[in-house]
């Protein structure tokens, strides 16, 4: 039998990111029970990951001393799978199924990098920008390694500049964007000083590193694991011998929970109130899924929406405009990192582009939209749930992929009997 | 706390840091291809934060777990899919 645990709260949240983290200090300030829930093994998002024992800035230090400090209790190494009536989820981790009721829930459910095939790109040591620096916090030994960084993104510089702190040899950042973006958003950074000192100190530490704008990857090859990389640049094309393959095009919201409790989306992202709330009463959502924005915004947002959702309307009002700053900020990042169309081209007939179920690109042309592709070809019906090719069918075909279904992610049996019989059915 | 976890993958006793992950015990134990796809391609991970499933494994019996999201215990048997 699987453990059953149950949890009554009067303010849920969900992701435990810098949105999710400030807005469970806002909210608790109240003296309202808050409950913090979060799939990674600690805190901290993607952006502070692993840090939760030792910080490596001011501002997650400060932000995990104020949790601390507050006592909001934490459940760590949990994923929510579905819903399971009004106002409670339904959660599972490696050993039990949990139930969370609550009176106001916010949604903190962050992002994730954006994946486009390329030949090769399913070799293994090709991963994302994050993804390789995800491993190397969490032990992966990168010392002497070869890394090209590419893709596009601000993520790129600041992977870059970690990956060769931990004695990585990074060879090339590749970034597709042009220079003349570049050079643009520059003069938009101008604007926001703590960003244009941050874009700075990270070019300062990967000085004797290459940058190349325009420049983006057509074919990754090797026997068994990756061994170089094909890139194009304007008209040339170069090839790198390296170890790994560090590619991601930007981010993603994760916006499968808000759609499964029937949040409505304004242009693929969470449609929000000024208070940060959605269009389902009582559902709050901040940080990416309302909109790449990077922690700034996330901190903001996560205040406003905890504050708000405890009824302190004039704490959250006078985040305002601090809150449309960062938006400012992140409409620019949005049009500087837009994807070229010459990415839609890197996929021949044989590049898989759902790696779930192994679809290749030619299985895919044919087809007017995702309900029909997945239908016909598996495309996006494995364990990933279309996470990974979604955006990418998205990019590649222009289909619209928003089509959660219970549960979001692969879950027990014993999970989905607590589900009352109408929402049963899951994928098939 | 423990400074060392015990654990077998594949069948082989291994010693890791306490705090290491699944996946970075398999990554730097020589297995570099964590999974076959279903067209029996080696894969490893992608996205490193428990969204693409590359790195799934089974764990004490239990399958697709996501060794990226999962420390290492003691007495784990993990094996590769």
């Amino acid at each position: 039998m699987t453990d059953v645990r149950s949890f009554d709260t009067d303010v849920l949240v969900i992701g435990g990111g810098p949105a999710g983290l400030a807005a469970a200090y806002s909210a608790a300030r109240s003296g309202r029970r808050v409950l913090l829930v979060d799939e990674n093994p600690t805190p901290g998002g993607q952006i502070w990951r692993g840090e939760w024992r030792a910080p490596r800035s001011s501002e997650a230090a400060s932000w995990f001393d104020r949790i601390r400090r507050s006592r909001i209790p934490l459940i760590t190494g949990v994923r929510i799978v579905t819903e399971v009536a009004e106002r409670m989820l339904l959660g599972e981790s490696q050993e039990a199924i949990y139930e969370f009721r609550y009176k106001v829930l916010i949604l903190a459910t962050g992002a994730r990098e954006r994946f486009l095939p390329f030949p090769g790109w399913t070799l293994p040591n090709v991963m994302g920008a994050g993804g390789l620096q995800a491993l190397v916090k969490a032990g992966l030994p990168i010392s002497g390694k070869r890394v090209v960084v590419a893709g596009t993104g601000p993520l790129l510089l600041a992977v870059a500049a970690y990956l060769q702190e931990q004695g990585a040899q990074v060879l090339l950042i590749a970034e597709q964007a042009t220079r003349a973006r570049m050079l643009s958003l520059g003069v938009t950074l101008l604007r926001f000083p703590s960003k244009a000192w941050h874009a700075a100190v990270l070019r300062g530490q990967l000085w004797r590193v290459p940058y190349a704008s325009n420049c983006w990857p057509i074919a990754a090859y090797g026997e068994g694991s990756v061994q170089g990389v094909l890139l194009r640049q304007g008209s040339r094309t170069r090839e790198i011998p390296c170890d790994y393959v560090a590619c991601g095009f930007h981010l993603v919201p994760n916006i499968e929970l808000p759609l499964l409790l029937g949040c409505e989306l304004c242009d693929g992202y969470v449609r929000v109130n000024e208070f940060q709330e959605t269009s389902r009463a009582n559902v709050f959502c901040a940080g990416e899924p309302t909109g790449i924005g990077g922690v700034d915004l996330a901190l903001i947002e996560g205040q406003i929406a905890g504050y708000a959702a405890v009824g302190h309307l004039e704490a959250a009002r006078a985040l305002f405009g601090r809150r449309a700053r960062w938006r400012r900020f992140a409409s620019r990042l949005d049009r500087a990192f837009a994807l070229r169309p010459e990415l839609r081209t890197l996929p021949d007939a044989r590049t898989i582009v759902c790696r779930c179920e192994d679809v290749p690109f030619e299985r895919l042309k044919g087809y007017s939209s995702w309900k029909e592709a997945k239908l016909q070809t598996r495309c996006g019906m494995g364990p990933c749930q279309g996470r990974i090719c979604g955006p990418a069918a998205e990019f590649l075909f222009g289909w619209s992929v928003e089509s959660p279904r219970p549960p979001i992610f692969p879950a027990r049996v014993a999970s989905l009997m607590r589900t009352p019989s109408s929402e049963r059915g899951g994928n098939g | 706390m423990s400074e060392v976890v015990s654990l077998k993958i594949n069948g082989m006793p291994i010693e890791v840091p306490f705090g290491t992950t699944v996946l970075v015990a398999l990554l730097t134990n020589g297995v570099t291809g964590i999974r076959r796809s279903v067209t029996g391609e080696p894969r490893g991970p992608l996205c490193g934060i428990g969204v693409c499933f590359e790195c799934r494994v089974t764990i004490n019996a239990q399958p697709h777990c996501r060794s990226c999201q999962i420390l290492c215990q003691d007495g784990m048997d993990v094996r590769t899919e």
